[in-house]
């Protein structure tokens, strides 16, 4: 199923691959993953990882290629499975983040029922990850459970901005990358909710609801799996 | 209601494509929007699109640029000529200069392909004020959404599929923010945006689009 075998990288290029040349990175891929998260994170990358083999699919994207695991290999469903995920791992940490922020009882009023309704939908989006996985004959990845600081009204909504825009970033950063048609009609249909609610949080911090302007910019496994480290228990 | 436990979740089943071929798409749309508005009203538009295509991707991609067509000369055409106040001027300004910048980018990945732009049509707005403009504004955002999301998994090209993702994720962003505006959910659609057939977008469109 290669679609261009003379592209065929000479080395594997997924995550755990990389954690394991780079050590500095491994070490604090370790100490982040803790005791009880490793099991369950560490499945979710390997997972993530679908085939050790990768091709990259233009002759310019060699830096992006290394950085992240390419499906073109791998069997649809494998690769397609890994970005499911993934996609479920964030939507894991969504979702808690909300419960969270919900507890918390900082918001009242049309603000709390927004971040009540924003936080339902990310666990309908954990449902159907989970059952995109199951179909597609995948193991649906383990909850990550994650830690938020949650420490006032401001703080939390900066937070909930970032964690929005990353979600977007991440799930436009995969869209390329995914085979079937109808598992990347799903993640479309997420992605711009996702998008809605960065938006929707912008007006809520008085920031700009198009952070990147005219065109959202992707963003790659290892860079959202590092930006969400600090949240991973 | 025989096929919800064929699909990989319930809440997805709006997301299901089923068999659409590039070639189809277009034409499928077309056929049955001209079966609701009558073949004569839609062909001139899409028979325009389709003669100055190459097919697949660039088909698509010329929809998507007579949608940004329009939303463009509605924020920077028709948004000014209102006179629009406070966060409405506001949001039609930045919009505005990023839909133009979708045109743009749309025209020269049409033209990368090797295929031609389409022209822009001349379009009517019936808003009268800023209440009629921001509940259309509403409407052109959602439909945009939609029309990115239904046609997005017909493309064959990977990089313009990045591109259609990259802009339909500003429109969401759009949409979201025209409707807190107006007191409206920012989701309307819950947890997963719906796709739009291309007949439903023309159906929406084209009473905007003088003949």
């Amino acid at each position: 199923m290669l679609n261009s075998p003379d592209e065929e990288a000479p080395q594997p290029a997924g995550i755990v691959e990389r954690l394991v040349r780079d050590d500095v990175d491994r070490k604090r891929f370790l100490k982040m993953a803790g005791s009880a998260g490793a099991a369950s994170f560490g499945a979710f990358v390997l997972a993530a990882c679908g085939s050790s083999s990768s091709s990259s699919s233009s002759s310019s994207s060699a830096s992006t290629a290394a950085a992240t695991p390419t499906s073109t290999t791998a069997s649809s469903a494998t690769g397609d499975i890994g970005i499911l995920n993934y996609a479920l791992t964030l939507e894991y940490l969504e979702t808690e983040f909300y419960s969270k922020v919900v507890a918390s009882g900082f918001f009242k009023g049309k603000v709390g029922s927004l971040i009540k309704t924003f936080g339902a939908q990310e666990a309908s989006h954990v449902a159907a990850l989970k059952a995109a996985v199951t179909k597609l004959g995948g193991m649906p990845a383990a909850d990550p459970m994650g830690k938020f600081p949650i420490t006032s009204a401001t703080q939390v909504a900066e937070l909930a901005y970032t964690v929005e825009n990353l979600g977007a970033s991440a799930y436009l950063g995969q869209a390329a990358k995914i085979q079937s048609p109808e598992v990347l009609a799903s993640a479309l249909a997420i992605h711009t909710v996702e998008a809605r609610h960065a938006a929707t949080l912008g007006t809520l911090v008085k920031k700009s609801v198009t952070p990147q302007g005219a065109f959202a910019t992707p963003a790659d496994m290892s860079t959202v799996l590092a930006a969400v480290k600090p949240f991973l228990s | 209601m025989t096929t919800d436990q064929d699909l990989a979740s319930p809440q997805l089943a709006a997301c299901e494509v089923h068999g659409m071929t590039r070639s189809s798409f277009i034409l499928r749309g077309a056929l049955a929007a001209g079966a609701f508005y009558g073949t004569a009203s839609v062909a001139p538009f899409v028979s325009q699109a389709l003669a100055e295509t190459g097919g697949g991707d660039v088909e698509i991609l010329n929809f998507a640029l007579t949608l940004e067509y329009l939303e463009a000369d509605f924020y920077n055409v028709k948004g000014k000529s209102l006179g629009l106040s406070g966060e409405a001027k506001r949001y039609a300004k930045v919009f505005g200069a990023e839909e133009a910048a979708h045109v743009s980018a749309l025209s020269a990945a049409i033209e990368q392909l090797g295929g031609k732009p389409v022209a822009k049509p001349s379009f009517v707005f019936p808003a009268t004020s800023e209440k009629s403009f921001l509940a259309l504004a509403s409407v052109l955002e959602n439909t945009g959404v939609g029309a990115y999301n239904g046609a997005a998994p017909s493309l064959q090209s990977k990089q313009v599929l990045a591109s259609a993702g990259s802009i339909v994720q500003i429109e969401a962003r759009h949409a979201a923010a025209i409707d807190l505006l107006i007191g409206k959910s920012p989701t309307p659609n819950e947890g997963f945006d719906k796709p739009l057939t291309q007949a439903t977008v023309l159906g929406a469109v084209k009473p905007l689009i003088k003949a």
